[in-house]
């Protein structure tokens, strides 16, 4: 059932009128004004949002096309948008998440000299994420896609003038780029062996249409170049190592693109696309392999880190190998119920995190933090409250998303008691990491250097409101899919119309569920347990740890950065050095220089010839007369 | 006279006017060449008010007997395939004159040659006798040689020389083609003419056509640059003054490419299909090879240059995949390449009038003494690595689209280049733009002023129109693209003819 | 009378010997002289074969030559004067500025 519905257009077009003022008409306006402005743009944004959401009947679709974009033919692309069940709830998460965060930069960016660019930039992230999840194909979803994109790369090296944030966001871009390369060729084949089947077409519902029609192992080879795409996007192995250098941009901006919004981008697409994903049984199990091994192997990482942000992207990038965990077992709805409730914890965290580094003058190094629960009463307990929730603590959103995780990676056809096991080692570490930052943080005695001690202060309204505005939504997003024994899930039959009915999870053991949530329980308690044990008390061990090899391994991330560094990159710019050093002017044109120089030795050497002397020319002359005589003679 | 030929003739009955002009009258000689390069631009667009988009056939045709001797017409016309290109050399022409402002020496010469060099673009583009094609051909070489040797940097000679040497190496041997083609049209027809829409109906039989194509092909692979003639352009570009560079760039480089789709793919269609491999496989080492090579380079004009090398490997490519979403993309990222680049070197020049210095590591930091300028410098560069939203994106898609129908490996080559492209722009904008403005020299650069926004807001608002909006040029290109395809997928099936035999269309001509 | 033979030998030799002269010679004045010769000998062939024939044109020609030879000597004679007044020397392989 698709339906005109002409205001889909503005949720996109507003922050772009509003990034468009800011950029055009900034430098002429008061700082303060530029970030009401892009308020203002989100808020309305979200108010339209708000109103697809409510008026969207069960199981329809909004259409709004403007024009069409590039025709030639076979192919086409239109300029227009579509809002299903789906995109409802990504655009309530983007541009709600979003204004909250807006708001928030009011207070956190307040004295910095670019914010009239900031807030162009964000409002920038807002129009490209909502036209990608409001594209209605795939060629248009590319542009939101690397929009957001460029938005990441700006915003990270928005403090341009310090070289480590400019070099993370172009590597942020350029290893998005390698993801995206898999991307443009999985939508070229997709065309092109849907054309065979006499389908041309990128738009998302005829695609659903014909599916049918791909051969079996075209479509694994699309979904794999896809999801290639999407390991970029949402930092998956091998092309997370973007997302922890992301951390340079401001919190934030971390906290909207690195945390709730963009980075699921990869997630969301694969639902978008569930129909082409389920038909590709082998993708999927690589996709959920995938998501566990980065959810576990981000989880290690995480441990071991000190930097504030670092320990939330590294965890960012383990529950986003959640998501795709969920994703690989066909649990589409599963997944997309994370992304929603994570963009809620997860935001609140890095805003918290936000409100601790604001009051520390910048500091990000947990060492130099500690017992700041006195000083910041609301961003402690908001953060407690998302760490809680991250943790899964019963009953909040946390609690049940991952739950469903959890359970569809063991009972799910798809899933396996590996994938599950991953998965549950992950919901141990992630406790554990959780609460030894909150504990470094929050707790213990106050290790902040006396300048900046003296000057600590809880953060302004504008950025605690939002702070507890998170914390609630963390604790009660959940509760709209909650397990069959509760209250059921509202979540999934909203969902059902786009990404389908799920197969049924086999219910031979009703009691499995409840126990294997147990089981996460009882871990992610361990989890806490062992933080409290090691970084809650005032102790030694920490620090003996902090000495082993393996800690080291994990503080370095494996070394996977120096690592590709090796591999990849050292190589290549060999490669291309030589190229441009030696190869091309060496030998290509030292060819055509060659070839010239070359002329010119022959014509030095012959031009001896003339030697100007008349007797010469005589002599050569009387010579070839006689030759000529003598041939003709001769003949 | 016709519109074609008013708007060819027009910058260079502009050019005698300016000899009128005392010579010391320098602001009285920009505003004069100025404005003829802006009526120019104005004729340019009434002709695009006057094109018919549905038609694939030439349009506003004019033809009238030059040399009746020999059968050499004037004889110009124009369809979808020249409508843009011309277009953008309109377009150009006062920008580029706006961009020669600030030149102090022998500006009347150079104001001369500018315009001279226009007639001769344009001439070339809507030339339809091979004759005229070829005499405009040589004619912008001229100017050219002038422009860079003149009003160059300091290995100015060596590069003019260099490229009027390789440029005429290869179009001696097309003129070797173009006689070559008309005495057979005469054996054949018993017509001694160099109309091209005749010899095109000329059925030729295959070796003649490889060596026919190879002549053609060789002179505008040189032009375009096709790997591995691409060295002349980094000197070229290097020691050309900056309305030179942007010139040799946006245009003169798409006389090599339109050359192709113009005369070596339609005339020789059973060659070019034959050697549409190997002209991809180069077209796709350039792409790389350029790109790589761009990566190292100091000097920031070299490394525009290069990264020309790898954006015209896209333009071959898609030329020669002989289908519509790649021709289309090829025309269309022509285009593209014309106003990124153009752009491109424009900001180049503004940093160098500034500085005099062009070396990455000269810079740094310039966003906070240059916000105008890093701005435009972003969405250039944006542009010319293919963002989605921008022109960019939509040429280089509809050439991926079109090489993957061929070959889904050439696709993926080329994609890898869209990657590399990234690469080598980004770094070399961070470097230029980013990081602390540490250079006591740098920190008294003056912001753009409003001749310089003039130049840069146009081609920036194309930039963003032709990105969300392009189907306004992509229709207009659809009905010549087609004929260009049909002629050679006929060949695909057509039997090889016997030599020296005519066509029915021939006989049918003959009996007329 | 004397065979025609004869004189066509004897305006060979001449003729030979004013190649030679011309060629070998290190002075103008005696490769002027040595051209002289030439044209001599060709006279002489010109006359031996318009009395073999019985016809006057080449005795004509044989005037005009004349003519000619004697403008040429007069221009010739006045460049080797000339020559020999900036150079002080009149051997051909000093005049050399007309190479490469």
């Amino acid at each position: 059932m698709m339906e005109q519905f002409g205001l889909l257009r503005f949720i996109p077009l507003i922050p772009l009128a509003g990034a468009a003022l800011n950029i055009l008409f900034g430098a002429r306006l008061r700082p303060q004004f530029a970030g009401f402005l892009a308020c203002g743009a989100v808020a309305l944004s979200f108010l339209v949002s708000l109103a697809v959401f409510w008026l969207l009947p069960a199981s329809g679709v909004f259409r709004d096309v403007l024009f069409i974009w590039i025709d030639s033919e076979p192919f086409k692309a239109q300029l227009s948008f579509q809002a299903d069940a789906l995109t409802a709830v990504m655009l309530l998460v983007i541009t709600g998440i979003g204004l909250l965060i807006h708001v928030y930069s009011l207070g956190y960016m307040g004295d910095d000299e670019g914010m009239t660019r900031y807030f162009a930039y964000l409002n920038l992230f807002v129009f490209f994420m909502s036209l990608l999840v409001l594209a209605d194909n795939l060629l248009l979803l590319f542009v939101g896609w690397e929009g957001v994109g460029l938005c990441s790369y700006l915003l990270i090296g928005f403090w341009y003038e310090d070289h480590t944030n400019t070099i993370a966001g172009n590597k942020a871009f350029i290893v998005n780029r390698i993801g995206d390369f898999g991307f443009l060729l999985g939508v070229l084949l997709l065309f092109w062996e849907m054309g065979r089947q006499g389908v041309w077409t990128l738009n998302f519902s005829e695609l659903e249409r014909a599916a049918h029609l791909l051969r079996p192992e075209s479509v694994t080879l699309i979904t794999l170049l896809f999801f290639a795409g999407a390991t970029g996007k949402s930092a998956q192995i091998p092309l997370y190592v973007w997302l922890p250098d992301a951390m340079q941009g401001p919190t934030p901006v971390s906290a909207l693109i690195h945390a709730a919004t963009m980075v699921t981008a990869g997630v969301y697409m694969t639902a978008r696309l569930h129909f082409l994903f389920s038909l590709a049984p082998a993708t999927l199990a690589v996709i959920a392999t995938i998501g566990a091994l980065t959810a576990f192997f981000a989880a290690t990482i995480a441990v071991a880190q000190n930097d504030i942000k670092r320990v939330l992207a590294y965890s960012t990038v383990s529950q986003l190998g959640y998501m795709f965990l969920a994703a690989g077992v066909g649990a589409f709805s599963a997944a997309i119920f994370h992304l929603f409730t994570h963009a809620f914890f997860k935001a609140c965290l890095f805003l918290g995190s936000g409100s601790v580094i604001h009051a520390l003058g910048g500091e990000q190094d947990m060492r130099k933090m500690g017992g700041l629960r006195r000083y910041l009463p609301t961003t402690y307990w908001t953060y407690l409250v998302a760490a809680l929730v991250i943790s899964g603590a019963p009953l909040t959103a946390g609690f049940f998303s991952k739950d469903q995780i959890l359970w569809q990676a063991y009972a799910s056809p798809n899933g396996s008691t590996q994938l599950w096991l991953l998965a549950w080692l992950t919901a141990g570490l992630t406790a554990f990491y959780m609460f030894r930052q909150l504990f470094m943080v929050f707790h213990g005695a106050c290790r902040v250097a006396e300048p900046a001690k003296a000057r600590l202060h809880e953060s302004p309204a504008a950025m605690t409101v939002p702070l507890v505005l998170l914390a609630l939504g963390s604790i009660f997003a959940g509760w709209l899919g909650t397990p069959d024994f509760m209250w059921g899930s509202v979540w999934d039959p909203w969902l059902q119309s786009v990404l389908g009915v799920q197969e049924a999870v086999d219910d031979a053991a009703p009691g499995g569920e409840l126990f294997l949530m147990a089981l996460t329980l009882g871990i992610a308690a361990l989890g806490f347990l062992l933080a409290f044990l090691l970084y809650g008390r005032e102790s030694r061990v920490a620090e003996r740890i902090a000495a082993t090899t393996i800690y080291r391994w994990l503080a370095h991330k494996y070394y996977v950065d120096e690592i590709y560094d090796c591999v990849f990159v050292r190589p290549f710019t060999a490669c291309a050095r030589w190229l441009a050093q030696i190869f091309d002017p060496g030998f290509i044109d030292g060819f055509v220089n060659g070839v010239a120089s070359t002329i010119r030795a022959g014509s030095l050497s012959w031009r001896r010839i003339q030697s100007g002397d008349v007797q010469h020319y005589l002599f050569a002359f009387l010579a070839g007369t006689l030759l000529i005589f003598a041939y003709l003679l001769g003949r | 006279m016709s519109d074609l030929s008013l708007l060819v003739f027009l910058p260079a009955l502009g050019a005698l006017g300016l000899l009128v002009i005392p010579r010391s009258r320098n602001s009285a000689l920009l505003q004069a060449a100025l404005s003829v390069a802006l009526l120019t631009f104005l004729q340019s667009l009434w002709i695009l008010y006057r094109f018919d988009p549905n038609l694939g056939e030439m349009q506003l045709v004019e033809r009238l007997a030059w040399i009746p001797a020999y059968g050499i017409d004037y004889f110009v016309g124009i369809d979808g395939l020249s409508l843009f290109l011309v277009l953008l050399t309109t377009f150009l022409g006062p920008i580029t004159i706006l961009a020669s402002w600030t030149i102090r020496e022998r500006i009347k010469e150079y104001l001369f040659f500018m315009l001279l060099l226009e007639t001769g673009m344009l001439g070339a583009l809507v030339a339809l006798d091979l004759f005229l094609f070829y005499v405009y051909w040589e004619v912008m070489l001229v100017p050219m040689y002038f422009l860079i040797g003149v009003w160059g940097g300091p290995r100015r000679i060596y590069a003019a020389v260099k490229f009027v040497i390789y440029t005429m190496a290869g179009s001696l041997l097309m003129l070797v083609g173009i006689i070559f083609l008309a005495t057979r049209n005469f054996q054949v027809t018993q017509r001694l003419t160099f109309d091209l829409l005749r010899i095109a109906h000329l059925h030729l039989p295959y070796d003649e056509q490889m060596w026919l194509f190879l002549a053609f092909a060789l002179s505008f692979a040189i032009k375009v640059p096709l790997f591995p003639l691409h060295t002349w352009l980094p000197d070229a570009h290097v020691e050309a003054p900056t309305a030179g560079s942007v010139i040799l760039a946006a245009i003169l480089l798409k006389m090599g490419t339109y050359g192709f789709l113009r005369f070596a793919i339609p005339l020789f269609p059973e060659a070019a299909l034959v050697a549409a491999p190997f002209i991809a496989a180069l077209a796709l080492t350039g792409i790389i090879y350029g790109a790589m090579v761009a990566m190292m380079q100091e000097d920031l004009k070299k490394l525009v240059a290069y990264s020309s090398v790898s954006h015209l490997g896209f333009v071959m490519l898609g030329l020669f995949t002989f289908n519509l979403q790649g021709i289309q993309g090829a025309l269309y990222q022509m285009l593209n390449h014309g106003l990124s680049t153009g752009a491109l070197f424009l900001i180049v020049g503004m940093i160098y009038e500034r500085r005099h210095a062009r070396m990455i590591d000269d810079f740094g930091g310039l966003w906070k003494q240059l916000p105008v300028f890093s701005s435009f410098f972003l969405v250039v560069t944006l542009s010319s690595i293919g963002l989605p939203g921008l022109n960019g994106f939509v040429g280089e898609f509809l050439i991926l689209l079109g090489a993957f129908e061929v070959s889904p490996l050439w696709a993926a080559v080329a994609a890898s280049g869209v990657v590399l492209g990234a690469i080598y722009m980004l770094w070399m904008f961070r470097r230029v733009v980013f990081g602390p403005l540490a250079r006591p020299e740098n920190q008294r650069l003056q912001d753009l002023n409003s001749r310089e926004i003039f130049m840069l807001a146009p081609i920036v608002g194309l930039i963003f129109f032709m990105g969300i909006y392009p189907q306004p040029f992509l229709s207009r290109m659809k009905s010549s693209v087609r004929l260009v395809i049909q002629r050679v997928e006929s060949q695909k099936l057509a039997v090889p003819l016997i030599r020296g035999e005519a066509s029915d269309e021939e006989k049918a001509a003959r009996g007329n | 009378m004397a065979p025609l033979n004869y004189y066509l030998v004897l305006s060979a030799i001449i003729f030979a010997i004013g190649v030679a002269g011309v060629v070998i010679r290190r002075n103008f004045i005696v490769i002027l002289l040595s051209i002289e010769l030439m044209l001599n000998a060709v006279n002489l062939t010109f006359i031996a074969f318009a009395r073999y024939l019985g016809s006057m044109e080449g005795q004509v020609i044989v005037f005009f030559v004349m003519t000619v030879a004697a403008a040429e000597a007069v221009v010739g004679l006045a460049i080797i004067i000339s020559i020999f007044r900036h150079r002080r020397s009149l051997d051909p392989r000093e005049m050399q500025l007309l190479k490469w």
